[in-house]
């Protein structure tokens, strides 16, 4: 059989490995974690239709382990081209493509130092907030619930100052999704979204936007955030514009909440440079066209899946990743 | 509350000695004994070599941000500074002022980024004086440079900031100057979001920094607008809305690393106390506000009066209690050759209460 | 007396949620739940016969009563005509000239 390197083990990995055992090619997963899944591992419900992130991760992982797809955990790919692939211990695997399904790093809310994260306590991220959940343990402010938290959506994101000119697509309905968790959780807390634009590309996302207005009755202003200082009693306050009556804005909250963007891997630049890969002005691998070759590198038999190449949604991903097999096998077939 | 080492994570290269020396054009008159004392520390205590050279000028910034000086005008004024410091044999200039600083950084990253000012510069400074444009090795504030030495300033201390009757450290509000990281946050010790220059200071010295909500916010000076009388009620609200924040905390003092945020800090609670009747310190007084070598100096044993504390706004008295300083009251008033040199009327921001009509706050 | 140094200390401008008494923008917001559901577009502005010959801006004036600012609200909501161009127009479907009864309702205090 033909083998394949699949580079990275979250759900665009796992499903274009699938894809290709269905299409009779064999594929070889490289995960750097102990464990396949990703950052999806890490959310809790997922947007629009709080779905548990389980739901996605357990029938990928267990089909995996059925169809018995080489995976080799722990395992960090060094270099690649489109015939090889070289592990950081100095191995190399000969094989016949490579998909590049490496995802995205998030970003570090520390670097926007205005907003304190990491400094002042109930500064949290859209991650923290998540582990929280899964965890079901909130940290807050005197043990008490909370009765105030703002949301701030675009902290690394549409932002020049930290190098991030993209929108990393996603935070929106993470923000309008993590309003809902919260009003549901803490009933009595007034919830502020503060953002730029609102945008709500998917299907059932206008619909959630809506529903966290009128239903929940999550307060939504257009002004992005400044700077956040502490309160002598541990909280934080905020300060911002309400754009949409032209008037500075400031109130002390229990929780603050940073929707941190999608970033680049640092990586991309070696892999770009060792397999003459073009990447795009976001640090993001550029594919070959945004249309018809859209899984595709710039480079025969190098093939991109999930959010290596840009920010996508779960189901983006996974669209993604099944065509990005098909596109293997055709090129295989082809050659 | 907050993790200090935060305030310290930017670092900036400031020289070790060999310092020319620039002066801001109005702390003689605010704070007279400043930089005097900054020379005497450097020179005596520390044992560095500053030059105070007699004929540099103001490099016009006032006067540029008020829109009457050009920029070319500026640009040659401060070549001419930088080559009366190559002249001098110096290479690492050091600046008393914040907004000289503010100027001197920005038109190095001008002369870098379009060369051809910095050619027109060296021409017109050529023409205007005979003299060779050089550029410094090493820019400073002079708080970087006493940022720098804390920790021998802090080898040679008479009186921690500590309160001697409480031996609790005293509360300190930090105020920086906008144009000292803001406009270029590498320029600053600390960066622009949380600089240390002075928090490094207060805590060298013993002393414990106050965050506050305000505590990023511009003190209000501004030029132009305080400049204008009309506009001087959004000057001092800005003023107001730190003293409002910080009031909570109940600090001992301030200390500012600007020459117009000191002053503000320090006048504008006279005016808010005339006016309205509100003093934000304790026991109904004002805040006592310091800039940073007087800190230093109180710090090293220097009289008070020697420092020139005698010409705040805001009694510095209750701070000198605190930190068990000795002083003499009846030499508060006496100048230099121990002539009287005039005393103020009572103030309301110095509980001047029989003065005035209004209810003081506690 | 007050000394006079010929200006005065200017207010702050800023809509302070602490300070402000947010009880009456609670109960109009439970009475008319529709109302959060405004995203700003501003058509029922543009559409305004009162807005288009006074400063009167309906957008603004229930944004400001939500974040708890009332002054003057209700003398301004008093320029509508009532025409209900504005709710035939509203993306949103927000009941538009409810709100403004309702807002006047609660608000005629101030």
């Amino acid at each position: 059989m033909l083998k394949v390197a699949v580079i990275g083990g979250g759900i665009a990995g796992m499903q274009t490995a699938l894809r290709l055992r269905e299409l009779g090619i064999e594929p070889i997963i490289f995960e750097r974690d102990k464990e396949l899944g990703g950052k999806v591992r890490n959310w809790h419900l997922l947007f629009p239709t709080f779905t548990e992130s389980e739901a996605v991760l357990l029938p990928l992982k267990n089909r995996v382990a059925r169809e018995k797809i080489e995976v080799r955990l722990a395992t960090e790919v060094r270099e690649f081209d489109s015939t090889s692939v070289t592990l950081a211990s100095g191995e190399k695997i000969v094989v016949e493509a490579v998909v590049v399904c490496t995802g995205f790093t998030i970003f570090d809310a520390r670097v926007k130092d205005e907003y304190g994260y990491g400094i002042y306590d109930n500064v949290y991220t859209s991650v923290d907030i998540e582990r929280m959940f899964v965890d079901g343990k909130f940290a807050h402010w005197r043990g008490e619930e909370p009765e105030r938290i703002a949301i701030l959506h675009c902290v690394g994101s549409r932002d020049e100052k930290v190098c991030q000119r993209h929108c990393s697509k996603v935070c929106c309905v993470t923000g309008v999704k993590q309003a809902i968790e919260l009003k549901r959780r803490f009933p009595k807390a007034d919830i502020f979204n503060f953002y730029m634009d609102i945008r709500m590309f998917g299907p059932g996302y206008e619909e959630l936007y809506h529903t966290a207005q009128r239903e929940y009755g999550i307060h939504f202003v257009r002004g992005r955030i400044s700077e956040a200082s502490p309160l002598m009693d541990g909280r934080v306050q905020i300060k911002a514009e309400d754009t949409l009556t032209g008037r500075p804005l400031r109130m002390s909250v229990d929780m603050f909440i940073l929707l941190v963007g999608m970033r680049s891997n640092s990586e991309n630049e070696h892999f770009a440079r060792t397999a003459d890969l073009r990447l795009a002005d976001s640090g993001f691998m550029q594919p070959k066209d945004l249309f018809v070759n859209n899984v595709c590198s710039n480079e025969e038999g190098i093939f991109y899946a999930g959010t290596v190449t840009a920010p996508k949604s779960i189901g983006e991903v996974l669209n993604e990743a099944s065509m990005a097999a098909d596109r293997v096998a055709e090129y295989l077939k082809e050659r | 509350m907050v993790e200090r080492a935060k305030w310290a994570e930017y670092e900036k290269a400031i020289a070790d000695d060999h310092f020319y020396y620039a002066r801001s054009c109005i702390r003689q008159n605010f704070f007279p004994g400043s930089e005097k004392a900054f020379l005497d520390i450097l020179k005596n205590k520390l044992g560095k070599d500053i030059y105070d050279d007699p004929i540099h000028t103001s490099c016009t910034g006032i006067g540029y941000h008020s829109d009457i000086v050009p920029l070319e005008t500026i640009m040659t004024v401060v070549a001419r500074q930088f080559a009366l410091m190559g002249e001098a044999g110096y290479e690492n200039f050091a600046t008393s002022c914040i907004t000289s600083f503010g100027i001197y950084t920005e038109i190095l990253h001008t002369w870098e980024e379009f060369p051809e000012t910095k050619e027109r510069t060296a021409d017109y400074l050529m023409k205007a004086t005979g003299r060779e444009l050089v550029v410094p090795k090493n820019l400073a504030h002079t708080s970087d440079v006493m940022y720098h030495f804390r920790k021998d300033i802090a080898e040679k201390m008479v009186r921690p900031l500590v309160n001697v009757k409480t031996g609790e450290p005293l509360r300190v509000v930090e105020h920086i100057g906008c144009h000292y990281a803001k406009i270029f946050p590498k320029s600053g010790v600390g960066g622009s979001e949380f600089p240390y220059v002075l928090a490094g200071m207060i805590e060298s010295w013993g002393g414990e920094v106050v965050d506050y909500p305000e505590r990023r916010h511009c003190c209000g000076f501004g030029f132009r607008n305080y400049l204008v009388q009309a506009n001087r009620g959004y000057s001092i609200a800005n003023s107001q809305k730190k003293l409002e924040s910080m009031a909570p905390y109940r600090p001992d003092f301030i200390v500012c690393n600007c020459p117009g945020c000191s002053m503000f800090l320090d006048k504008w609670q006279y005016a808010i106390a005339e006016m309205e009747g509100i003093t934000y310190g304790q026991r109904g007084c004002g805040i006592p506000v310091l800039t940073y070598e007087e800190m230093a100096g109180l710090v090293l044993g220097y009289d008070p009066w020697e420092l020139g504390m005698q010409m705040h706004a805001v009694d510095v008295e209750p701070l000198l209690n605190k930190m068990g300083v000795e002083y003499d009251p009846s030499a508060k008033y006496l100048g230099k050759s121990g002539k009287y040199i005039g005393k103020p009327a009572p103030t309301v921001v110095n509980r001047a209460v029989e003065a005035s009509v209004y209810k003081l706050r506690g | 007396m007050a000394l006079n140094f010929g200006y005065n200390i200017s207010k702050p401008r800023v809509i302070d949620i602490d300070r402000n008494n947010l009880r009456k923008s609670v109960e109009i917001i439970r009475e008319l739940p529709e109302l959060q559901a405004c995203i700003g577009c501003g058509t029922c502005t543009a559409s305004c016969t009162a807005g288009n010959l006074t400063s009167f801006n309906f957008r603004k004036v229930h944004t400001l009563v939500r974040r708890g600012e009332y002054q003057g609200a209700y003398e301004e909501l008093n320029k509508c005509m009532l025409c209900g161009k504005c709710r035939l127009l509203c993306p949103r479907g927000i009941n538009t000239r409810g709100v403004i009864m309702l807002i006047k309702r609660k608000l005629g205090d101030f």
